[in-house]
């Protein structure tokens, strides 16, 4: 790779990405003395001690077991449900496919907060409130309509061929889907669950009102904490970077399809 | 329109190349003369993509020189070469019109738009374009896609070569004809340099005046179809023109002529004088149209080799028989009326057809 | 593709109908029912007809966090969409440096929302901040908590710090898709920088930027999280869009009705606005084509 001036902008660029999450990783092996005391570059007295604060805090480290309890649940509803819709969107006419879809979408361009005060007391009257369902299932809202999206785009660029050799050669559809159809489109199966994890954890307002205690997320930990115990600025900054800390990993896995995956699956 | 030259060029794809497998094209002497029309022909991955893309300064040699009318060019990017190239895949620009994408090249350079207006509109004219002209090239199918892009390689006609890259792969075998005879047409008409490279025997022969066949990343042989169908310089061209190629079979020189598997068969002295002095591996070759098989009983062995025919395919206009002896297959090639009868028959060599190979380059 | 028509594919459907159906159509009706009724308590409620929708449409409040929202989503796209089509350019072809420059991109896509505001938070403030303290030195007087220019300047750069890379990964997913041989001929045709770049590249990055331009036109115009950790919508009203009023109106003041209203309008906005970008742009399309 021939070194040129627009990699330097590139540079300049990922500089300004990094160099704000790079301040919140000093700032949590700091001691709040240090971090109110003088500007560092670089912590004089590196410490866990913050880290320690929240990995042995119940009130912490099960806002991300929640987390990860409820996005993991709405990642398997979204799939599941999403995958049988996204083929038949991919491979067939039928009544009203077209605005099914479209409305799918609108669902995208609906404001959470819209739906705050609904969902509140949907979830209230079925007795689902505070629990890590009725998260999964808010974030069902956006997530299963970009899921369907997402794979149908994968599903497109599979030629229908394939489907009608296998119906053919005596394939059932279940066992067809199953065996070949799903082990084709892995990659958009991947990709699709990266999307659903990504929006269903960085959501907020849907999964802050939805929740109390039981099933109360770190981000919701993380806001309220700040208003409540004023300002342990390093307690804060460990939770604030072990948030990153999933979300990375699991970039790492599809970034080789990400740039796709972006595009819907669909350049 | 320029002679190009190509002075001890050679190229590796790696930094540090050692030995000769590590060049992609191995040092080469080798002129364009101007006006000509080349076909560049050889298997996939010979080197012949390496070596147009040299020509047109997509890539920089790592060894020698290219010359155009003398002036050396090597170091020159494309747009300061002056060259057109026609790729294997349709390159348009989809937001223009086909009129557009034909000024493309001309107006990039400047060209006043009277001139543009006229060379777009000959060209056009050439290519059956005319009608499409307001076109948004966005909405073509792959055929006159591709029918652009060449025109867009002939729009200019100050240029000093025109290369093209396997150009009609996309398109389909009535039209291929068709383009391929309007190129010819024009080569005629103008007279440009012009370089084709094709892995098509039959392109390649139809196309061009002069035939460069490449092989493992060099020229093995440059001339013209007559030439390459009569004189094959090496195994590899007598092997890959013809159709079906040229026998080529290991044999010994002993007592005045080839023994192939313990069969005697007559050489000229022409054939023992130069191969005397080679030390290599021997080969001999013919070509299927040279050979003679008679069949029948009472056929003499005298002065043939007797053969067991294996196959015998009737093609329409000919005949191809597979016969057998020792280890080796030999094909025939015969007149659609020749009858063959029984399993066996009497193959006779041509001597003056017949060729002698020492490590794969012709000696005789 | 041309697709059969078969009905029966409804059935494979309908899971995904139930679940969003269950998700919008209820909650939406509730909407509905709330933006049409005052409501003293669950037995008292009388039906008010478009009062509340009057009411709304003309609070001075709703008009300001309306054109302060234009205002902001324009700013996003007029920053992000040229920024993060420079910046796919400048990524690298192949190699390892493609891997590094996709993972390092998607890092602030995936931090949870809060947790932007939050860094920026800090990342801002002049005592333990380092983007505030630098600014300070310069002899910049810069405070996003309480002078309203430098609050608005600061949610603006972390929304462009948030989501520029979206841009950049789709434009460069539409980069990718575009064969060597094109830029090859376009050297060899003798076209400038800015000839590849407004004839081969633009137009190959045209489906994926509508995308772009509408996840980003939608995701600007309900930010709420981020700019409420940040600022909490101050200093005043400067940083207040739609949805923080919102939330405000439903919540804080629990005016169901108006918020209710007010809901609808706003869902309508960018469905509307949506609608009339997408349409706008596939005509456009398809005039071309003829």
């Amino acid at each position: 790779m021939r070194f040129q001036k627009r990699h330097i902008a590139l540079l300049v660029y990922i500089l300004f990405l990094l160099l704000p999450i790079y301040w919140l990783f000093n700032m949590s092996i700091k001691t709040n003395t240090e971090i109110l005391g003088a500007m560092t570059l670089f912590p004089d007295n590196p410490t866990w001690a913050n880290y320690a604060t929240i990995l042995t805090d119940p009130a912490w480290y099960s806002g991300y077991i929640n987390s990860m309890i409820y996005v993991a649940i709405n990642v398997v509803i979204s799939l599941l449900v999403a995958l049988p819709a996204a083929y038949a969107f991919s491979r067939f006419n039928f009544v009203g496919d077209k605005h099914l879809f479209f409305w799918l979408l609108t669902n995208r361009m609906a404001p959470p907060a819209v739906f705050l005060l609904p969902f509140f007391q949907l979830y209230s009257s079925v007795g689902l409130f505070d629990t890590h369902i009725a998260v999964a299932l808010a974030h069902c809202l956006f997530n299963v309509p970009l899921a369907v999206w997402i794979l149908e785009g994968f599903m497109s660029g599979i030629p229908k061929e394939i489907d009608e050799t296998a119906y053919i050669d005596g394939y059932s559809f279940p066992r067809f889907f199953g065996t070949i159809f799903i082990p084709l489109i892995r990659s958009g199966i991947g990709v699709t669950a990266f999307f659903c994890f990504m929006f269903s954890w960085v959501e907020l307002l849907l999964a802050r009102t939805l929740t109390s205690v039981d099933a109360k997320p770190i981000v919701a930990t993380m806001t309220r904490t700040v208003s409540a115990s004023g300002l342990d600025w390093g307690v804060l900054a460990a939770a604030g970077v072990l948030t990153i800390v999933p979300g990375a990993l699991v970039i790492w896995f599809v970034r080789n399809y990400i740039a796709k995956g972006f595009a819907m699956g669909r350049v | 329109m320029a002679r190009i030259d190509l002075k001890s060029l050679a190229h590796s794809y790696f930094p540090d190349p050692k030995s000769d497998e590590d060049y992609a094209l191995r040092r080469m002497e080798h002129v364009w003369e101007d006006g000509g029309a080349y076909a560049l022909l050889g298997p996939s991955g010979c080197g012949k993509t390496t070596l147009l893309n040299i020509i047109s300064g997509l890539l920089t040699p790592s060894e020698g020189q290219v010359l155009f009318d003398g002036k050396d060019v090597t170091k020159l990017a494309p747009e300061e070469r002056n060259i057109a190239q026609v790729f294997q895949f349709p390159v348009i620009y989809d937001t223009m019109t086909v009129y557009e994408n034909l000024a493309f090249p001309l107006r990039n350079r400047g060209v006043d738009s009277k001139r543009v207006d006229e060379r777009v509109r000959e060209i056009a004219g050439m290519l059956d374009l005319s009608g499409k002209l307001k076109q948004k090239a966005r909405g073509l199918g792959a055929d006159e896609k591709q029918t652009i892009s060449l025109g867009r390689g002939l729009v200019r006609d100050d240029v000093s070569a025109i290369l093209f890259d396997e150009p009609l792969t996309v398109i389909d075998p009535h039209l291929k004809w068709v383009l391929r005879r309007k190129l010819k047409e024009i080569h005629n008409k103008l007279r440009p340099t012009m370089v084709y490279v094709t892995h098509d025997q039959v392109e390649a022969l139809t196309f061009a005046d002069k035939v460069v066949v490449m092989y493992g990343g060099k020229v093995v042989q440059l001339g013209t179809p007559q030439e390459l169908f009569e004189n094959p310089a090496h195994t590899f061209v007598g092997y890959f023109i013809g159709s079906p190629g040229m026998n080529i079979m290991d044999c010994k020189i002993d007592d005045g002529a080839a023994w192939i598997d313990g069969q005697r068969i007559a050489l000229s002295d022409r054939h023992l004088d130069a191969v005397a002095k080679q030390t290599g591996k021997i080969e001999l070759g013919i070509r299927p149209e040279f050979l003679k098989l008679e069949t029948g009983d009472g056929v003499s062995s005298d002065n043939g080799v007797p053969v067991n025919i294996t196959k015998v395919e009737d093609l329409g206009q000919f005949k191809i028989a597979t016969t057998r002896f020792g280890s080796s297959d030999i094909k025939v090639k015969l007149g659609e009326d020749t009858q063959i009868t029984g399993q066996s028959g009497v193959l006779r060599f041509a001597p003056e057809w017949t060729k002698l190979y020492a490590d794969s380059q012709l000696v005789a | 593709m041309n697709k059969i028509t078969n009905n029966k594919a409804w059935f494979l459907v309908l899971p995904v109908f139930f679940i969003v159906a269950i998700s919008a159509i209820i909650p939406l009706m509730t909407v509905v029912n709330y933006s049409v009724q005052d409501i003293f308590d669950p037995q008292t409620r009388f039906f008010v007809g478009t009062e509340w929708f009057e009411q709304v449409l003309a609070d001075r409040r709703l008009h300001d966090a309306l054109i302060r929202q234009i205002i902001y989503t324009l700013s996003v796209l007029l920053i992000e969409v040229p920024l993060g089509i420079a910046v796919a350019l400048t990524l690298p072809r192949k190699g390892w440096g493609v891997s590094a420059s996709m993972v390092l991109l998607a890092l602030p896509l995936l931090i949870p929302w809060n947790v932007v505001g939050t860094i920026w938070q800090i990342f801002g403030r002049a005592d333990i901040g380092l983007g505030g303290y630098v600014i300070n030195m310069l002899g910049i007087d810069y405070n996003y908590a309480q002078n309203p220019m430098d609050a608005w300047i600061t949610v603006l750069v972390m929304d462009v710090w948030h989501w520029t890379s979206l841009i950049v990964l789709l434009c460069y997913a539409g980069l990718r898709s575009i064969p060597d041989a094109y830029y090859q001929a376009a050297k060899i045709d003798g076209a400038s920088n800015w000839a590849v770049f407004r004839f081969i590249q633009l137009p190959k990055m045209q489906s994926v930027l509508v995308i772009g331009v509408l996840l980003r036109f939608m995701d600007s115009f309900m930010i709420y999280t981020e700019p409420f950790v940040l600022t909490g919508g101050g200093p005043g009203t400067a940083t207040t869009f739609l949805s923080q009023f919102l939330v405000t109106i439903a919540v804080g003041q629990f005016d169901l009705g108006p918020a209710a209203a007010f809901s609808l309008i706003y869902f309508l906005i960018i469905l509307l606005v949506c609608w009339v970008f997408y349409t706008v742009v596939m005509n456009a399309g398809k005039r071309e084509e003829q």
